[in-house]
């Protein structure tokens, strides 16, 4: 009974590792082939739910709740406004050339082909799953509030760097609205001059 | 019960690294190919999610608890590059919105002012 208990649990972690796994890779594929951007930022989404799904897998729940949180609630949302902010039309196009289409291809098929070969080839000891600690949410909470405090705290001060330094950068444009009131070339129209 | 035994997959490390591998080639691609910044930025994104799927499975299949501690390092590692990654598109967006102010483009090819 403990052996069939077992095998099915096996292969429903089988099941769900090729769920995501094919999610986070076939959403990771269109992202490389879409051609519009806000179609990319749709397959970014699912790539970034199916490792999030992995994460699951993994025993790594509060990772996986990070990810959801912080990548698929915050940082698509940037980068979707930053679509939004950034183009005229939002499904406007910029075709890559042919030979940069058969350059990333080449790098590409070699990279993985490499990466795959040297996987199966390195012998790694035979993993066993790493399951001794009860409380991993615990223990991840002390480990960062102990042994890895300096990181955690120059990591909050870099946030705190970004956040006065993205507001900082973003609010230059206002200047240029002046410059057409006041019947002045705008800093960008003397941009493209000297270019 | 041997038929059950056999069509048994155990998902092991290399189940994930071949996956990450393959995320981090695509996000590879995605740098190369797409002439958008801000495509250019999903695709650093995708190469940081295929190293934290690394560095996850890395840590669940190791051995390295000691004396009875679970090993946390690859988890801890991997929320410091999740925390890097939403600095890092913060700032990139400001960039490109400038970016966006002045040329009235986001193509990156169009960003030639410092060439000699």
């Amino acid at each position: 009974m403990d052996a069939i208990n077992s095998i099915t649990n096996a292969n429903a972690e089988a099941v769900l590792f090729y769920a995501f796994a094919g999610m986070a890779a076939i959403s990771a594929l269109l992202l490389v082939l879409s051609r519009n951007i806000v179609r990319t930022a749709v397959c970014l989404l699912f790539t970034l739910m199916g490792v999030a799904g992995l994460y699951f897998l993994l025993h790594a729940e509060f990772l996986a709740a990070v990810q959801l949180v912080v990548y698929a609630g915050g940082t698509l949302i940037l980068i979707i406004f930053g679509v939004m902010l950034t183009s005229k039309s939002p499904f406007s196009k910029f075709e890559p050339k042919p030979g940069e289409v058969a350059i990333a291809l080449v790098v590409g098929t070699v990279l993985f082909a490499a990466l795959v070969l040297a996987l199966h080839s390195f012998p790694f000891p035979a993993a066993e799953p790493n399951l001794e600690g009860k409380y991993p949410l615990l223990a991840l909470g002390q480990a960062l509030l102990g042994d890895y405090l300096i990181p955690f705290e120059i990591a909050s001060v870099l946030l705190l760097v970004v956040m006065i330094g993205a507001a900082y950068l973003a609010k230059g444009r206002r200047h240029e609205a002046e410059d057409l009131k006041l019947g002045r070339t705008p800093a960008s129209k003397t941009m493209r001059q000297w270019s | 019960m041997n038929v059950l035994a056999i069509t048994v997959t155990t998902i092991g490390l290399h189940h994930y690294l071949v996956l990450g591998a393959f995320l981090f080639v695509c996000g590879l691609m995605t740098i190369l190919l797409k002439r958008n910044a801000i495509g250019i930025l999903m695709g650093v994104e995708l190469v940081l999610n295929a190293a934290n799927v690394n560095l996850v499975a890395f840590n669940y299949f190791s051995y390295a608890g000691t004396h009875g501690e679970p090993a946390l390092n690859g988890q801890i590692f991997a929320v410091f590059v999740i925390v890097l990654a939403a600095a890092e598109a913060a700032v990139a967006l400001a960039i490109f919105l400038n970016f966006y102010n002045n040329f009235t483009t986001i193509d990156v090819e169009r960003a030639s002012n410092l060439k000699g």
